[in-house]
């Protein structure tokens, strides 16, 4: 066993071989994901609470067909449905529910860092769903598992990361997961969408997407949100996307083998094409097919504690 | 505070008197006569028939200080008793040593007019334990539109002005400001912030920022307006006196303002010479603050300017808040930290560390804030009320914020290894406080 910790929260806190295991983990349960009868009785009898206080769709969904397919039994509560909206503080919800004797909580948040706040006060396992800005450890993993279904290894590989990396917990996640992999990343976006000191992290930075493209093994595309023009950081998304948007005339200066990801959801047009999104070199829906086998993993070695 | 109607004969024996104000600095005793400072000197005689009128301290081995103030904290009465009361901090204050305190005006209601100034005043004299100088409010319930009545103010008791917890945004105004205050002879004290800036702001920005996912506050959004407040008080001639410096650039620009003649004062609390934004990565709301905790070189800066003279006061910018504001999302508690009882631990770690002399660090917390805020205090003079703080400065203990007399906890510093302490403070010749041993 190579995973001896009551929560999985972050990517930065993991050495290479808890990656690893947990790879390798969520292969071997691709292949329940192809069964006709796709359900494994592990986790029979223990409760996994969905805890999201943020909108998601494939996250929330995916991590419930994991933990089903895991035989569990699962509860989503989400900010809109449950007393959240009534004013009752994170931690009380917490000390409710854990009253309830769940085994795994999976936990989604607008702020930063509440995942790590809440696992310091419950005895059960927490699984950090994305936190703010901060970190998506499921998300890193299950791009790392979709590189790897395409690419012999990681070590050596150009990661190129586009877009609004200031808000993306998916893009800090990655580059932890990456870096720690062996993988060179650079991130490219208008300055305005790139954090201070990014390069601290082990990334490199670009403004200039055309220069970077060539180079690239894989290029994520990350999503832009349309408030983004409210907030002073883009003065159009018609500039963004003629200067930072993924089309058919840009993936012609990539290599032939370049891997196109996304985390989605995906604004087409905007920060991604959909000849991009939906040609031959996109991964983008084999991401969320693994998406339900890292969660599998992750739930399996936390569920099993 | 009452009026002291049984004023305390005391002589307090062989101390090292540390009195800035007047330079000196050697042992001595201090007389202490119907509430009054009668006699600091090496010799003190008070005939036989007298000895017994006279209460004696043994004061070997401790410093024997000004009466200790703090001119910047929150009380939060009126209106958030729940954080904190003027009996319990003042109750606070003095178990830090501290026999003034300047509270700001962000209560519920504002203190913008007399009756708000008279109440706390009233409160301070019926409840309190330690001298109390409201702030007012610059603007009317800290809007930011129009001014508050600094005359009506002033004579109520007022010993300053701030809109402090917010910037006051409009540069028109606060030129007014100055100017108006100047009629009056209020110090106008400026919380530096530009809102545009900080927006959305969590903690400083920089690598550590980028790494938490939390938004970031630059250093120029409190050097914006810093930079804004020293050119105003060059225009107007009026003194301004900055709150809360962290950065190093604020450092730098309050050094340069000064040598051109510029008449800025500056102050800076102890966990911006302290703490850092490394402590941040654990997401706890305890060292949630505003200005935020900066990085090392701001540190370093900060007791530079400590140093050099171009920070004249350490204060604490107490600020009591409950679980129900820090208990909480890193991201929707509060801001804010309480100070009033690790302060002067934190002071003299300046001392011990060889930023400042004793005498400098003293002045910090008694000549300086006097001066700025105008007050007849922090001297050992002939014939002033006997404000006096007796310290310990070599003990060692731990921090426990569990056994404050504030009624708030949110203390970053609890379970610090520190050295020194108030062991005993007086007020107008009243014992208020002496330390369990």
């Amino acid at each position: 066993m190579h995973f001896n910790r009551k929560d999985l929260l972050g990517i930065n806190e993991l050495d290479v071989s808890e990656i690893e295991y947990l790879l390798d983990l969520s292969r071997s349960f691709k292949e329940i994901n192809e069964r006709s009868i796709k359900k494994v009785p592990t986790l029979r009898g223990k409760t996994i609470i969905h805890l999201f206080y943020e909108p998601s769709t494939r996250t929330r969904t995916s991590f419930d067909i994991a933990a089903k397919r895991l035989s569990a039994d699962t509860y989503s509560i989400t900010a809109s449905t449950s007393s959240i909206v009534k004013g009752e503080t994170v931690l009380d919800t917490l000390k409710n529910l854990e009253a309830m004797k769940p085994d795994v909580f999976v936990i989604r948040h607008s702020a930063s860092g509440a995942p790590w706040m809440l696992a310091g006060r419950t005895t059960a396992s927490v699984i950090n769903a994305g936190d703010g800005m901060h970190e998506h450890p499921s998300q890193a993993l299950l791009d790392m598992l979709t590189i790897l279904d395409n690419k012999k290894s990681l070590r050596g590989l150009n990661v190129l990361i586009v877009g609004d990396i200031y808000h993306s917990r998916v893009a800090r996640s990655n580059i932890w997961g990456l870096t720690k992999m062996g993988a060179n990343v650079v991130v490219c976006g208008p300055a305005t969408l790139i954090p201070p000191n990014i390069d601290s992290m082990g990334a490199q930075v670009s403004h200039r997407l055309d220069q970077c493209i060539p180079e690239a093994d894989v290029i994520m595309v990350l999503r832009l949100q349309k408030e983004r023009q409210q907030q002073m950081l883009l003065p159009s998304l018609r500039e963004y996307s003629a200067w930072y948007g993924m089309n058919g005339e840009r993936l012609k200066r990539a290599k032939k083998d370049v891997l196109i990801m996304h985390p989605g959801p995906i604004n087409r047009g905007v920060e991604i094409s959909p000849e991009v999104a939906d040609g031959p070199c996109s991964v983008i829906l084999d991401q969320v097919t693994n998406g339900v086998a890292v969660r599998m993993a992750l739930l399996f070695v936390l569920g099993q504690r | 505070m009452k009026p002291n109607e049984n004023p305390a004969n005391l002589i307090l024996r062989n101390g090292r008197v540390i009195d800035p104000a007047r330079g000196f600095d050697a042992v001595a005793s201090v007389l202490i006569e119907n509430g009054k400072v009668v006699e600091v000197g090496a010799n003190i005689e008070i005939g036989t028939e007298r000895r017994r009128e006279f209460e004696q301290i043994d004061a070997g081995d401790k410093w024997i200080v000004p009466g200790l103030i703090d001119m910047h904290v929150h009380l939060r009465e009126p209106g958030e008793e729940y954080k904190e009361t003027i009996s319990s901090g003042t109750r606070a204050a003095v178990a830090g040593g501290f026999t003034s305190v300047a509270c700001m005006p962000n209560t519920h209601p504002v203190n913008d007019c007399a009756a708000v100034t008279q109440f706390i005043l009233k409160k301070a004299a019926d409840e309190g334990v330690c001298r109390v100088f409201p702030v007012a409010a610059i603007s009317k319930g800290l809007e930011g539109r129009n001014l508050s009545e600094f005359g009506d103010l002033r004579a109520a008791g007022a010993a300053a002005v701030s809109d402090d917890g917010r910037p006051v945004e409009g540069s028109l105004l606060m030129r007014r400001a100055l100017e108006y205050a100047k009629t009056f002879d209020l110090p106008v004290i400026s919380h530096c912030e530009d809102l545009g800036l900080s927006a959305g702001g969590l903690m400083n920005e920089g690598r550590v920022s980028t790494r938490l996912g939390l938004r970031g506050i630059p250093r120029a959004a409190e050097e914006v307006m810093a930079a804004r407040d020293i050119l105003l008080a060059e225009l107007t001639g009026a003194r301004v006196h900055l709150a809360h410096i962290s950065t190093a650039g604020s450092v730098a620009l309050i050094r340069e303002a000064k040598k051109r003649g510029i008449p800025v004062t500056a102050e800076t609390a102890p966990h911006y010479f302290t703490l850092d934004e490394e402590l941040l990565s654990t997401f706890d709301p305890v060292y949630k603050v505003n200005p935020p905790l900066r990085a090392r070189e701001d540190i370093e800066a900060v007791k530079a300017g400590l140093r050099d003279g171009t920070i004249d006061v350490i204060a604490s910018d107490h600020a009591p808040h409950s679980t129900v504001e820090k208990d909480l999302e890193f991201e929707y508690a509060a801001n804010g930290m309480i100070g009033l009882e690790s302060s002067l631990p934190l002071i003299l770690r300046l001392v011990s560390d060889g930023v400042l002399s004793p005498a400098e660090a003293i002045a910090k917390v008694t000549q300086n804030p006097a001066r700025i805020l105008s007050i007849p205090f922090g001297a050992l003079s002939k014939g002033a009320p006997a404000d006096l703080t007796l310290i310990d400065p070599r003990v060692k203990y731990t921090i426990d914020a569990r056994k404050f007399a504030s009624k708030s906890r949110n203390c970053p510093f609890d379970g610090m290894e520190v050295q020194g302490r108030a062991v005993m403070t007086i007020v107008d010749g009243r014992v208020v406080f002496t330390a369990a041993d």
